[in-house]
């Protein structure tokens, strides 16, 4: 009970100092939480939008981002004549551009894609979709920024195509894109295969026949499924590995201010730690008073970053135009493993004051007033 | 706890039947790269209870030989013996200050923010005491000292006198039986200091322990078993 208030003693002493270092360890661990739950959750967007539903994705092996694959259309029909394959549906992703918006997600579809039967359609029907000419479907965000409605024609890239329908998905990126046929997007992108096919099988049992059967028949195509894609796609490596690093910078300086206070701390008592090295407190017993002032510190500050993190990530879903993009969902692990962190950043700022404290003199700390 | 060798335990054996407890051995202890030489070849012994008044000028070294005996400092040369044990060879200073020596200074070096009970409990939580065993311990001493009233209080709402009784409370939490005092009556009052003084010895007599204090007040030294005068970092008389 002592130690508890001969630490809380201590940080009261300094409210101040106290509160600037929770705060720099709060909006670290604020910080770390929004970048990696907003990137996290955009990449399962794109996950999902990859995926749709369905358990493989094919797509062209090595190649750095999808929307440099091609599967050859020949490719696709084969895989779709597998015995073991329920439903292939070969995808092309493009971007187009319209004025104002220089980059819309487009997405060549076939009819039956799951992407456009499982959204409402809040203007027209799924059976409109690839009947007329130079149809298109709305996301429903992209209606609104692109001011179009059933029947309207929308400027898209070098042509203009009809609105045979809005619908509305739970994917921001989908929400914000336009859908077309997929030969209307072959004929678009001047392309003659798809980027992906998505991949349901009759029997889930057979993913690794599967795709054994795709390294067999195709030596430059690779089948995953969505979990082994999301975790190996270099795109959301990359991102995963930016949000952590971001995060990691941020929680560093925390530490940096941790460390700046207990070192504050410890020379601002250099006497009273002298007082109980003679009193009969060990080193030991020394380096944890200074690492429990600061785990209190990184413990309250990460739980006020928990709050703090929070609140900004509704705060950021509240926001029209991130509408759709921003999945706050916050995981344990996370949540676990940013506060385990902050704890470790506090322990690690403690290091070379504890050192300090152990090693004062208290016939040196003691002689002079 | 420490260990202790078997030489150890046969000089601590010896001493004990010598009864003396303390024995400082030709120190000599200088400062500021020799600059300043404070002790020039010290040599003193105390006998289990004995009272010992420590006198001198300031800075003749009264401080600094308390300092070396209660394992605070390092003498350059020369050692010191404490219930039989070269300090020197001791490895666990820490169960040293814990058991073997209590300190008070003349500032008490108390905590302010702590109340009167807490820094008198500081010694029994660092050496691990029973709680409850520690509490007793503190009562019964606070009674003793007069304190009894005052345990909750925080060290800045008490007075000097009760300030340094505090700090003798705490030095005598763990059973030390040595009582190590470095001019503990020299920032009080002549009827404070007469009284803590007074209650020293009580404290000291009433328990048997051995009390060595530097002090400049000769009037209070003379009411000590033995006075020892200190010159210019010599011993001079005892």
């Amino acid at each position: 009970m002592i130690y508890l208030r001969l630490i809380l003693t201590n940080l009261g002493r300094h409210r101040i100092r106290t509160i600037v270092s929770v705060a720099g360890i709060a909006f670290s661990v604020a910080a770390m939480l929004t970048v990696v739950t907003v990137l996290q959750g955009a990449i399962g967007m794109f996950s999902g939008i990859l995926s749709s539903g369905a358990e493989l994705i094919v797509f062209e092996r090595n190649v750095s981002d999808l929307f440099f694959s091609e599967v050859p259309a020949s490719a696709a029909s084969q895989i779709a004549a597998w015995p073991m394959v329920a439903h292939a549906d070969p995808v092309l992703f493009g971007v187009v551009s319209s004025a104002d918006h220089p980059i819309i997600t487009c997405f060549g579809i076939t009819a039956q894609d799951a992407r456009i039967r499982n959204a409402t359609w809040i203007a027209g029907d799924v059976s409109q979709f690839g009947r007329v000419k130079d149809g298109v479907v709305l996301g429903e965000r992209a209606a609104g920024f692109l001011n179009a409605s059933l029947g309207s024609t929308v400027p898209i890239g070098h042509g203009a195509f009809h609105v045979v329908g809005v619908l509305r998905t739970r994917n921001g990126f989908e929400d914000g894109g336009v859908f077309m046929t997929l030969d209307a997007a072959r004929s678009f992108f001047h392309k003659e295969g798809s980027s992906v096919v998505t991949i349901r099988l009759h029997n889930k049992d057979d993913v690794a026949a599967f795709k054994r059967q795709v390294n067999a028949s195709f030596p430059n195509l690779i089948g995953l499924e969505d979990a082994e894609f999301s975790r190996s796609y270099s795109q959301f490596k990359i991102l995963k590995a930016t949000a952590w690093a971001v995060g990691g910078c941020g929680l560093a300086l925390g530490g940096l201010g941790v460390a700046n206070t207990m070192i504050m701390s410890v020379f601002t008592r250099i006497r009273e730690i002298a007082i109980l090295r003679v009193n009969g407190f060990s080193h030991a017993q020394l380096a944890a008073i200074i690492f429990g002032e600061s785990s209190i510190v990184a413990i309250v500050g990460a739980l006020a970053g928990l709050a703090i993190g929070t609140c900004a990530l509704f705060g950021l879903k509240l926001i029209p135009a991130l509408h759709g993009y921003v999945d706050v969902t916050l995981h344990p692990a996370l949540m676990f493993i940013v506060v385990l962190l902050a704890l470790l950043t506090g322990i690690a700022g403690a290091l070379y004051p504890s050192a300090y404290a152990v090693r004062i003199r208290a016939v040196e700390a003691l002689r002079f007033e | 706890m420490s260990t202790r060798t078997s030489s150890q335990i046969s000089k601590a054996d010896s001493a004990a039947s010598s009864g003396i407890v303390i024995r400082a051995d030709n120190l000599w202890k200088s400062y500021d790269e020799g600059a300043i030489t404070v002790l020039k070849g010290v040599t003193v012994e105390v006998i289990a209870g004995q009272t010992v008044a420590l006198c001198g000028p300031s800075g003749c070294g009264k401080s600094t030989l308390l300092h070396l005996i209660g394992g605070l400092d390092h003498p350059d040369e020369g050692r010191v013996f404490v219930n039989g044990i070269d300090l020197k060879t001791r490895r666990n200073m820490t169960s040293f200050l814990r058991h073997e020596v209590g300190f008070v200074f003349q500032l008490h070096n108390l905590i302010p923010d702590l109340t009167l009970e807490e820094n008198c409990l500081l010694p029994a939580i660092a050496a691990g005491m029973d709680r409850r065993a520690a509490r007793e311990r503190l009562r019964q001493l606070a009674a003793r000292i007069g304190l009894e009233n005052r345990l909750g209080h925080r060290i800045q709402k008490l007075s000097g006198g009760e300030r340094q009784r505090t700090a003798l409370c705490r030095a005598l939490m763990n059973r030390a039986r040595i009582l190590l005092a470095d001019e503990p009556t020299g920032s009080l009052d002549e009827r404070n200091s007469a009284a803590i003084f007074a209650l020293l010895l009580e404290l000291a007599r009433g328990e048997g322990l051995t009390l060595l204090m530097a002090t400049h007040d000769r009037s209070l030294a003379a009411a000590c078993d033995r006075l020892v005068e200190m010159r210019d970092g010599r011993i001079h008389e005892c």
